[in-house]
């Protein structure tokens, strides 16, 4: 049928990993609930598929062969690959839709090289979207995943393009699909600085995600961000993939900085068009 | 190069559990098939985080070895702290060390004004 739902959320792994070590539990409970938000969005969309666009951290490649995107094809994907009582997040088998995947693969393969892979392993950055969007991991998922980690990384106007080309697939398939795309904005994670988050330069750079400025958020160098929003800020492309998949503008329903989640933790959704 | 090689053994180790079962019974034997330097085999035996932080393990493949070894999550940020003051900063990759050492957060006071943040 088409794309149904696109939005954004955060991935943290201390969200779920120390979520029981915040003083402010009441902030921690505001984040839940705009998850859960989120996860009734999907639910009432009627979304027979979930993608989930993510940055690689190493669960599935490395530097002997990084692609710059890359689909989960399988039928089911493990995960967490992290000590599940570091995560918080039991390991599970999570159901995958191998033929909705590959043919949604195909048909991006006719403007973006994207990489495939039947066998997929899940951090954080996915294990924690799922556990507030299908907690009972009934939802069938389709994982992407952006090389933000290893240099030379994925360009951002690629990024964009790799959004365009999943909104045209997904719009070509008979399914009803959601996108969620997931990344920090600034952070500066598993670093002594874990913790240290640039709201304003969050703040900017949210606001040119909903009102849909393709320029400005093109606009970013690595060097930049990486100055002022550290090398997690180089996740931006999971969520500049969201909107351009999206194409209408978002809305922020949640942005807090949470420091002892190393995040300005973050839900929202975009209209489509 | 050699980096590349601590790194590689991390992410095999981190995603496969057959490598962690022989992470904990032959280690000399796993880190055999790895071109390490000598500074890099102790530092993987000793599960020295902070050497591995200042070699320039990417955070994302030493966070998890950190789990893996039951370290805390504090503990994980001072043991990188203690590297760098140890051993100098980070010798390379994109995960450098860049707050001066201060703290951004603690278990007891994770959400007021953090020490050096820049905002």
């Amino acid at each position: 049928m088409s794309l149904v739902y696109a939005g954004v959320c955060s991935h943290a792994p201390g969200i779920t990993g120390r979520a029981d070590m915040i003083e402010d539990t009441a902030q921690r409970d505001r984040l839940y609930a705009a998850f859960e938000a989120q996860r009734k969005d999907i639910e009432a969309s009627g979304a027979q598929a979930l993608i989930v666009v993510a940055a690689e951290h190493f669960a599935n490649f490395f530097m002997n062969n990084m692609p710059a995107f890359c689909i989960g094809v399988g039928d089911t994907h493990e995960g967490p690959i992290e000590d599940p009582d570091w995560l918080k997040i039991p390991k599970t088998t999570i159901p995958g839709h191998k033929d909705l995947a590959t043919r949604i693969t195909s048909h991006v393969m006719q403007s973006v090289d994207v990489a495939y892979a039947e066998e997929w392993k899940c951090d954080h950055g996915i294990m924690v979207p799922l556990h507030f969007l299908t907690p009972k991991f009934q939802l069938p998922v389709i994982p992407v995943n952006i090389n933000c980690q290893g240099p030379p990384l994925t360009p951002l106007p690629r990024a964009w393009a790799f959004g365009k080309a999943l909104r045209a697939a997904c719009d070509a398939m008979p399914e009803k699909v959601a996108l969620v795309g997931t990344g920090g904005i600034s952070h500066w994670p598993a670093t002594p600085d874990s913790g240290k988050i640039n709201e304003a330069w969050d703040r900017e750079f949210l606001d040119r995600l909903s009102r849909q400025d393709q320029a400005a958020l093109l606009s970013y160098t690595d060097e930049q961000t990486y100055a002022e929003a550290g090398q997690g800020g180089f996740e931006i492309r999971t969520l500049i993939t969201a909107a351009a998949a999206a194409g209408g503008r978002g809305s922020i329903d949640f942005y807090e900085p949470i420091p002892l989640f190393a995040v300005g933790c973050t839900i929202g959704k975009f209209a489509l068009s | 190069m050699s980096l590349y090689q601590v790194q590689k053994f991390l992410y095999h180790l981190n995603r496969d559990d057959k490598v962690k079962a022989a992470y904990h019974s032959d280690l000399v034997t796993l880190l055999a098939d790895y071109e390490l330097t000598q500074e890099e085999q102790h530092a993987l035996t000793e599960g020295d985080v902070g050497k591995l932080y200042v070699i320039g393990v990417n955070g994302q493949i030493l966070m998890h070895f950190a789990a893996l070894l039951g370290i805390e999550w504090f503990d994980y940020l001072e043991r990188m702290r203690e590297g760098v003051r140890q051993h100098g900063p980070v010798r390379d990759g994109v995960y450098a060390m860049t707050g001066g050492g201060a703290s951004f957060t603690s278990s007891s006071n994770n959400n007021s004004k953090p020490t050096g943040a820049h905002q």
